[in-house]
């Protein structure tokens, strides 16, 4: 690690070493390093390899602006290593280079050069012949992209959280204008939040190791009491609300006013060879001297357009880099090249660069005056640093609603019109000068401040004086040259976009080829579409495109600024901010009975105890038991109950006994199936309502908004998640009962459809005597706290008859030989109750309205064009649900919608819709299941006791 | 699509605690043809502009509100309990939007 002596502003400690790997080799870095300052002290040059021509790229803004130095990190692609920490034990891998960095194999598409990948190469040669695209494609997505994710990712490895947060002011950028605004703001009492891409903040002052200045300001900021966030990026700007992604975290801030103090980006100069590594941005080459103390380079080449590059000079100096040369665009250069003469170093005014010559990195930069004879000098160096002038950091406020335009003083976008509730201060809003950016974010601060209702006579009368003192500081900005579109063109590969190798001949090219707009230049040469997001290339291309066109700047215009601002990992933003299991109070038994746990929507439910054929049988020939605490429970009450479920049922409740149950099918005002379940009226003012698990929320809701709108007397409480509740069912069952409760459990006594209320194992309970799994059944519910006590006390008062506890695929097995249907599995949101064959379940002599019901009195009048039957299969086969129904001309007319092996039948059951004209006993249809054809037998009544005798026996 | 909304009951929150749900229409108070059931259940005014609309506190206090908002500007003008809202009452899905508008289709959770 060669450094230079200690610097003001220096962020390493150099006591402390870390160790990381880069492709395999040990680097040290120092703590405060980061991954590329660690890598090029230690003589890195070459970073990354070019998305189409493979083409050695080094560090060039040293900032997270550019694509160069991306690279992989503990296996995630996409870190930016020149603002990635060095941290100890890392692991970083370079992209898209095969079989490495140093060789890369796909060189080949830029040595073989020229005309061979012009724009759209890929898709025009690779398109014939059709047969091939499979194996082309496989080679093209190979050689391109920026890294591949891990194979082995493991499910939700990454924890991410958001965070809503609600200020009055948001500050994104936190130089020196972003934190006066902040501070100016917050002292007058606004509620500020300020947010830093770095991880501290000082914005360019940290390059000018003005080390004071930023302390003071920070201190201010922290007087104030603004919630800073460090290490934290804007994303983007949607209506009012900036989602800011720090580490694990996304912010999602919303504010009633926003400060933008995002700063400029500094431009590259489009020449011949401007890509090799050892071309470096001029704010580049700073930040690697003040931050981390490393040397860019021994001899450099300067280029600029401006003082920028005059100041990055005289600083190279002092670290010691022996200046070759430096061109000054501007006639008159800047008041640094006094300075510089006195170093003793000339500055060529008129001159730019318009060629990098190197194999692997810069070894020579040619020179030229741009105007008169054009006579060139050829310099030996192994630096380049160039600055072509700055682009405002616009893209949020453009995001916001801001306009910009032309400036032919800067050669850039300038913001001139900002919306409501939207300031811009610092170098983003034009201000350059040190005391002028700080009175710029004054400004805001008090804007944004009185725009709160906040501030008094004094600082308004603030306001005007900065206003004044603003526009002259405007006036008398240092001089800057706009530079030509593209030098030494003819000389080699001149880049204008380098995320996506486009060249300034590519976009001559698409011009030609009749892309003759920025937008659809954009989407035909992807130029400003890769991860710099146009920060380096927009301008570039606007200048190339108005060459080409002959139109000017400001006709050309630019490219629509879209969210994201920078890269982001899509786990930020699609990572569900959590995903909670269910699980019922009786999760724990299910573990232990060995439980083969799954999801089911958002439960976690036991599919079987390891035996679902035996655990079916039991249920026939002993006795079973099944946690049902997934069912949606509401308990509806009030005066006006009956008549509410009246409205909301085809069928009718208001006449129902209490302690009787009835089953219902909700259908929506189409006539469509919503969910079904059972109600058991409890006494005249409740009824207790049961839906499917899956509908739970959904009923709920729907029974709300129909409350909401009638206003009737009726309460809803939901119990789901209140009350647990089991299923025990079988010829046992009332033996079992017998056992654990004093209430008389014979059939005169308790029938079916029967719902009572009595103590089980000393547990207060509802009971309802219903039989979704075909056999004498008694599902039970009661407080949640209870679950395991009551679960245990059935299973050990059943132990004696033989109870087994099952689970959801034999559930699924035995309700499947009643034809009990599954909402969602059976039916779909075209089903009608008719179509679905539960006729009988609509009420049409209801004389009340009720929801649906002019639907079901069409369809009631309309055959229905397929039916839902059972069927049954000889042979053993279980087709796939999902299988189709064929029709007599072998077009598809249906499908299968559930089939089970059925142990007690011993044979293959199943539901299907078929044509309704199939819909009778002993019709055959033909099944076709992926590839395979079986003939099924029509059966229109329960598999398993077609009567219901052993229901009510 | 970002924006707040106050509930009625707990305050301001962002749009993403709610569910929509869809302008507000009256349901047809006797027997449609076959063609007002279909232009209710299917069609929507889709208003470029002020509309009152249902919302739900899905991850609140769970209650159905009403609220008017322009739908090209996310602005929401106002929010309120159902029974708050105009001359529209108890039972009645509004006697149509701010405007007077017709009694056009309302719009459902998919309650499967
Ligand atoms: S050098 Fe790291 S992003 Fe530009
Ligand atoms: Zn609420």
């Amino acid at each position: 690690m060669s450094r230079l002596p200690e610097q003001p502003g220096e962020k390493i400690s150099r006591q402390r070493v870390v160790r990381f790997k880069f492709d395999g080799t040990i680097v040290e870095a120092y703590e405060g390093d980061t991954i590329a300052s660690a890598l090029y002290a230690a003589g890195r040059r070459t970073f990354s390899r070019s998305f189409k021509y493979h083409r050695r790229r080094g560090l060039m803004c040293c900032s997270g602006q550019c694509p160069n130095c991306i690279v992989a990190v503990d296996g995630a692609p996409g870190a930016r290593a020149c603002t990635e920490p060095a941290r100890e034990g890392m692991q970083v891998e370079h992209l898209n280079a095969r079989p490495g960095l140093e060789f890369d194999a796909m060189r080949a598409t830029d040595l073989v050069g020229g005309p061979f990948t012009p724009p759209g190469f890929y898709y025009k040669t690779f398109i014939k012949p059709r047969r091939w695209w499979p194996l082309y494609e496989k080679i093209l997505r190979h050689a391109a992209g920026l890294g591949r994710l891990r194979e082995e990712q493991q499910e939700r490895e990454w924890r991410t959280e958001y965070r809503r947060r609600h200020a009055d002011l948001l500050v994104v950028g936190g130089g020196a204008a972003g934190l006066r605004a902040a501070s100016t703001a917050a002292r007058l009492g606004a509620d500020v939040v300020l947010v830093d891409e770095g991880p501290e903040p000082g914005g360019r002052l940290l390059i000018d190791g003005r080390g004071e200045r930023i302390a003071a300001l920070v201190g201010e900021v922290e007087e104030a009491r603004v919630e800073t966030l460090s290490r934290a990026s804007a994303l983007g700007y949607f209506d009012g609300m900036v989602p800011v992604w720090q580490g694990d975290t996304l912010h999602q801030v919303r504010a009633r006013r926003h400060v933008f103090a995002t700063g400029t980006i500094e431009q590259p100069l489009v020449f011949a060879g401007n890509d090799l590594p050892g071309v470096m941005l001029s704010d580049g080459a700073r930040r690697l001297m003040a931050l981390y103390s490393v040397r860019p380079g021994t001899r450099a080449v300067v280029a600029t357009t401006s003082d920028r590059g005059l100041e990055a000079a005289i600083a190279l100096h002092e670290a010691g880099v022996e200046i070759a040369a430096v061109a000054d665009l501007r006639s008159i250069p800047g008041s640094p090249a006094g300075t510089l003469k006195r170093l003793g170093i000339e500055v060529m005014p008129a001159h730019t660069v318009v060629e990098a010559r190197g194999r692997k990195a810069v070894t020579q930069a040619v020179l030229q005056r741009v105007s008169g004879g054009g006579e060139e000098r050829t310099f030996d160096c192994d630096l380049v640093v160039v600055s072509g002038g700055t682009v405002p950091a616009s893209s949020l406020p453009l995001q916001a609603g801001a306009q910009s335009r032309y400036d032919n003083s800067r050669g850039n976008f300038a913001l001139t019109e900002l919306p409501e509730g939207v300031h811009a201060a610092g170098e983003v809003a034009g201000v350059e000068e040190f005391e002028a950016v700080l009175r710029s974010g004054e400004l805001a601060g008090l804007e944004a401040a009185h725009a709160l209702g906040l501030g008094d006579a004094a600082s308004r009368g603030r306001v005007d004086e900065l206003r004044g003192r603003l526009a002259l500081a405007r006036d008398q900005r240092a001089a800057v040259a706009v530079p030509p579109p593209v030098a030494g063109s003819r000389r080699g590969k001149c880049f204008a976009c380098l995320c996506e190798d486009v060249t300034s001949k590519d976009i001559h090219l698409s011009i030609e080829e009749g892309y003759d707009s920025i937008e659809l230049s954009k989407r035909y040469t992807t130029v400003t579409m890769g991860p710099c997001q146009g920060r380096m290339c927009q301008l570039p291309a606007v200048r190339l495109m108005a060459q080409e066109t002959g139109q000017s700047l400001e006709q050309v215009g630019t490219t629509t600024a879209r969210p994201p601002w920078v890269s982001v990992p899509m786990g930020i933003l699609g990572g569900r901010p959590f995903e909670p299991a269910k699980r019922s109070s009786i999760h724990g038994r299910h573990r232990e009975l060995g439980g083969n746990v799954k999801w089911a929507g958002d439960w976690r439910r036991p599919y079987d105890y390891g035996d679902p054929r035996g655990e079916a049988l039991a249920v026939h020939q002993a006795a079973g038991l099944i946690d049902v605490s997934t069912l949606g429970k509401l308990l509806v009450r009030g005066p006006d109950a009956g008549e509410f479920l009246d409205r909301l049922y085809p069928n009718r409740f208001s006449n129902l006994k209490p302690g009787r149950i009835r089953y219902g099918v909700i259908s929506s005002d189409a006539g469509r199936i919503v969910d079904d379940g059972t109600i058991c009226r409890l006494d005249d003012e409740s009824f207790y309502v049961t839906t499917t698990s899956s509908g739970a929320g959904a009923v709920e809701e729907w029974f709300s908004w129909w409350l909401a709108d009638w206003a009737m007397g009726v309460h809803l409480t939901d119990l789901t998640q209140g009350l647990s509740a089991v299923n025990l069912a079988g010829p046992r069952a009332r033996e079992i009962m017998a056992k654990v409760t004093g209430l008389d459990c014979s059939n005169e006594a308790f029938a079916y459809l029967d719902g009572k209320r009595a103590a089980i194992a000393g547990v207060a309970c509802l009971i309802l005597r219903i039989g979704f799994v075909g056999e004498v059944g008694y599902e039970i519910h009661f407080r949640a706290a209870y679950g395991e006590h009551v679960w245990d006390a059935l299973l050990e008062a059943g132990a004696e008859f033989g109870i087994r506890p099952f689970g959801l695929e034999p559930q699924r097995i035995l309700r499947l030989q009643k034809m009990h249907i599954l909402v969602g599995q059976d039916t779909d949101s075209e089903s009608t109750p008719f179509g679905a064959a539960m006729p009988w379940i609509v009420k049409l002599d209801k004389d009340e309205d009720f929801i649906g019901k002019w639907a079901l009195e069409h369809y009631a009048q309309t055959p229905s064009a397929t039916s839902l039957v059972g069927f049954t299969l000889p042979d053993g086969y279980v087709p796939t649900e999902g299988a189709v129904v064929l029709d007599g001309a072998g077009s598809a007319a249906g499908q299968v919608t559930s089939a089970r092996y059925s142990p007690v039948l011993g044979k293959v059951i199943g539901m299907a819709w078929v044509p309704s004209a199939l819909a009778r006993d002993e019709a055959r249809v033909t099944l076709s299941d992926v590839g395979r054809t079986v003939t099924a037998e029509i059966q229109t009544k329960p598999f398993y006791d077609p009567d219901g005798e052993v229901l009510r026996s | 699509m970002s924006y707040v909304l106050s509930c009625p009951n707990c305050g301001v929150r962002e749009v993403t605690d709610f569910g929509f749900g869809g302008e507000v229409s009256a349901r047809p108070k006797s027997r449609p043809t076959f063609r007002e059931l279909n232009t209710y259940n299917y069609f929507r005014r889709n208003v470029a502009g002020v509309q009152r609309e249902w919302w739900f506190h899905r991850s609140g206090c769970r209650a159905w509100f009403i609220a008017e908002r322009n739908t090209l500007t996310n602005e929401v003008l106002f929010t309120a309990r159902p029974e708050e809202v105009g001359e529209a009452g108890p039972g009645g899905r509004g006697q149509g939007g701010p405007d007077g508008r017709g009694e056009d289709g309302p719009d459902r959770p998919a309650a499967a």
